[in-house]
């Protein structure tokens, strides 16, 4: 695909490009990055605008294979283009989980078929995520996954762990944990503090996170593997990263936009749209949050899109499972509620999760994907969730104000998704 | 009347409409004691207990008050509805106002059920114990109770003892006594007291205390409330065997000595005797257990007249 990105904002930090420039792209490549250019390719008016490195969602579940009901990877494909985000990487806890490399090949060739965003697959870490024996990590490597997971389900017993953080050695690929000691958050089904005393929900501890980031960091160490906290959501576990960073660790933490934009006040109505896992937490926590996003502790904004249909959505709360949509709402809040400096925000939504997982970085460069996505931070709008892309309607922010948004998102050289005032 | 539609919990009425209540159930109490107990007050309105949870005080409680004020009463418990074919709450709900029901008593086992339930029903919703969240009318009654015998609300020293954590009715009757300035001693084992109960309370929270130890709680009491105890806690740890549990918290009558002279001693039942109450403090001379019983019915005809009546 053929176009010229006219006279936006062009910033790339990883680059150290900040200045108002064409891109011209050819057959979905960058070719060149400049002025004044005019040519016979269509153009994209990219006035007052800034023109970024595609974002990159690296917290996602697409639901197929099994769920279809709730998302499918065209739908979920749709709404990632439509948050801003030109690639998501797709957690395996499908039905079957994404545990062999045939799996992974299905979600990969369905992607390319229907999905308008890039769609990087995440390896289970065990067979059938069970907790029990390694899956095929190298063959799901070869077949295209960009990192290994079991999220949803920790891995609990911590000799597989350390085999998983040194086997994925081999691939340069992280170990992604979803850190939940679940003896101390079984039958929890929010955070425990005065909200759960109050309301008589059974409380997930803040300790839960902790004492498995607090083990894992310590494997880390041992193995020197790649190692990343989904999802952090309590200061204890900010400040355990933040200090194995000092020390020298290869980890990296990602926070999602509801856990910075919310605390546990939000469950004050069995609302089941403000169940999740790991739950919203203290007003403190989310403070510690925003400066481990402000400090560089933290390394990325990750939406953790969980769809689910409205059927499960709309029971007890005790029953209703834990998770929200968030491609749409991500880069809205982020933009509403932190007040980064442009290139921090770049950082966090496309560099750093680039590094964090296996793939082929893209950028403003000559050479690279033309995966682009513009923002307008001026744009003022509301979320209506009725009008998602996605197939699910579980969102916390319908009817929310945001100031700033990703109006238009380009990938490899096709505007994937345009919104002009 | 209340000005409300549903009785959720006891958090957010105000003094005045829990003094209405209790004045209201002042005047049903003497329906009780008439040779044909009933008055025509709701008749032509329909009431459903809907129990999701094994009851049978407050079923038949809620049942009988119902009766008495010539309501229509339908019970429906869990073993005979559609639930355990799948269907699920709301539905239940709505078919429930399909109805026409105009009054809907849900005990459930999920904290939030009767809330999810008042917002789609025209229906008025009654909590009748909501997981571990509030049981009101039962602190409602604990407060006629205690009003009847002390003959006020405010300035009493009450102590609440036992499973503080899974309690629904430790949690209404300290949002009810604190409102009305009586300070509230909790009393659990460090693994039965949640995080925080002293901050459950939006106002008042100097009037809620508490401690490990029952001597100290007991110590002056002018009310103690004993908690059932749930055997299936020993099996996750919250303490170690029933002996052991009795040791600590269980209520003696040399323990009960130790509070004022005029103290009642109150449990909302069912009770587990020798567990959380020795049989000679339970049917002692303190003892007004059977009161609250009977209180529970004037109390739910208020309850139901003030929701309905008019």
């Amino acid at each position: 695909m053929d176009l010229l990105v006219k006279n936006g904002r062009v910033v790339d930090p990883m680059r150290k490009i900040d200045r108002i420039a064409d891109v011209l792209i050819r057959e979905g490549i960058i070719r060149s990055i400049g002025d004044g250019y005019s040519s016979d390719v269509p153009v994209f008016d990219a006035t007052g605008l800034i023109v970024a490195p595609g974002f990159f969602d690296i917290h996602v579940h697409l639901r197929e294979p099994g769920t279809e009901e709730a998302e499918t990877i065209a739908t979920g494909g749709s709404a990632a283009v439509a948050g801003g985000f030109t690639a998501v990487a797709a957690m395996p806890n499908t039905n079957p989980p994404n545990d062999n490399p045939s799996i992974t090949h299905y979600i990969v060739s369905e992607a390319r078929r229907s999905s308008p965003a890039r769609v990087f697959p995440i390896g289970a870490i065990t067979k059938g995520q069970k907790g029990e024996t390694l899956a095929e990590i190298g063959e799901m490597f070869e077949a295209g996954i960009a990192g290994i997971s079991d999220d949803g389900k920790p891995v609990m017993n911590a000799q597989l762990f350390r085999r998983a953080l040194e086997y994925a050695r081999m691939f340069d690929m992280p170990v992604i944990q979803h850190c939940e000691d679940v003896n101390l958050s079984k039958g929890g089904v929010m955070h425990e503090g005065i909200y759960s005393t109050r309301l008589g929900l059974k409380g997930i501890p803040a300790a839960s996170e902790e004492t498995i980031v607090s083990r894992d960091l310590t494997l880390a160490q041992m193995t020197l593997g790649k190692y990343h906290v989904a999802h952090l959501s309590t200061r204890g576990a900010v400040e355990m990263v933040r200090e194995a960073k000092a020390r020298g660790l290869r980890v990296s933490a990602e926070v999602t936009p509801h856990h910075f934009s919310l605390t546990d006040a939000a469950v004050a109505d069995y609302d089941t749209n403000a169940k999740m896992n790991p739950p919203l937490r203290s007003a403190d926590d989310v403070a510690a949050l925003i400066e481990g996003i402000k400090d560089g502790t933290i390394d990325a904004i990750a939406s953790d899109h969980a769809p689910h249909h409205i059927n499960l959505k709309m029971l007890e709360f005790d029953r209703a499972p834990f998770g929200i949509t968030g491609l749409e709402t991500a880069v809205g809040l982020a933009l509403t509620k932190l007040q980064l400096p442009i290139v921090r925000l770049i950082e966090l939504f496309s560099i750093n999760p680039q590094r964090i997982m296996k793939v082929n970085s893209w950028g403003l460069f000559e050479g690279s994907t033309a995966d682009l996505t513009i923002l307008d931070l001026n744009r003022n709008w509301t979320f209506d969730v009725h009008q998602s892309r996605s197939r699910s309607r579980n969102s916390p922010f319908h009817g929310w104000h945001f100031k700033g948004k990703a109006t238009a998102t380009i990938v490899g050289g096709k505007v994937a998704y345009e919104d002009r005032a | 009347m209340l000005k409300r539609k549903d009785l959720l919990g006891i958090q957010d009425l105000s003094r005045e409409e829990i003094l209405q209540i209790l004045d209201t159930a002042e005047s049903f109490q003497e329906v009780s004691t008439r040779p044909i107990k009933k008055v025509p007050t709701l008749r032509g309105k329909t009431v459903i207990n809907l129990f999701f949870e094994a009851s049978t005080r407050t079923r038949t409680s809620f049942e009988i008050a119902g009766k008495r004020l010539s309501a229509d009463v339908v019970n429906i418990s869990s073993s005979t509805s559609s639930v355990s074919k799948g269907e699920t709450l709301i539905d239940t709900a709505k078919t429930l106002d399909a109805m026409a029901a105009d009054c809907v008593v849900i005990r459930h086992s999920a904290s939030g059920a009767p809330h999810t339930l008042a917002r789609l029903t025209k229906a008025s919703i009654i909590n009748g114990g909501d997981g571990a969240h509030e049981h009101p009318t039962q602190a409602l009654l604990d407060a006629y109770t205690i009003r009847h015998r002390k003959g006020r609300l405010n300035d009493l020293k009450v102590a609440i003892i036992g499973d503080v954590s899974h309690s629904r009715v430790a949690r209404s009757n300290t949002h009810l006594l604190t409102k009305f300035g009586s300070h509230v001693w909790l009393c659990a084992a460090p693994t039965l007291m949640p995080v925080g109960i002293d901050k459950i309370v939006c106002e008042n929270a100097e009037f809620v205390h508490f401690s490990h130890s029952l001597d100290e709680v007991v110590h002056d009491a002018d009310v103690v409330m004993m908690l059932r105890v749930q055997f299936e806690r020993m099996n996750e740890s919250f303490f170690p065997s029933v002996r052991e549990y009795f040791r600590y918290y269980g209520l003696t009558a040399a323990r009960a000595e130790q509070a004022k002279p005029d103290v009642i001693i109150m449990h909302p039942g069912p009770m587990n005797r020798g567990v959380e109450i020795a049989t000679e403090v339970a049917d002692g001379p303190y003892s007004v257990i059977l009161d609250q019983v009977s209180a529970g019915v004037a109390v739910r005809m208020a309850v139901l007249y003030l929701l309905l009546g008019g």
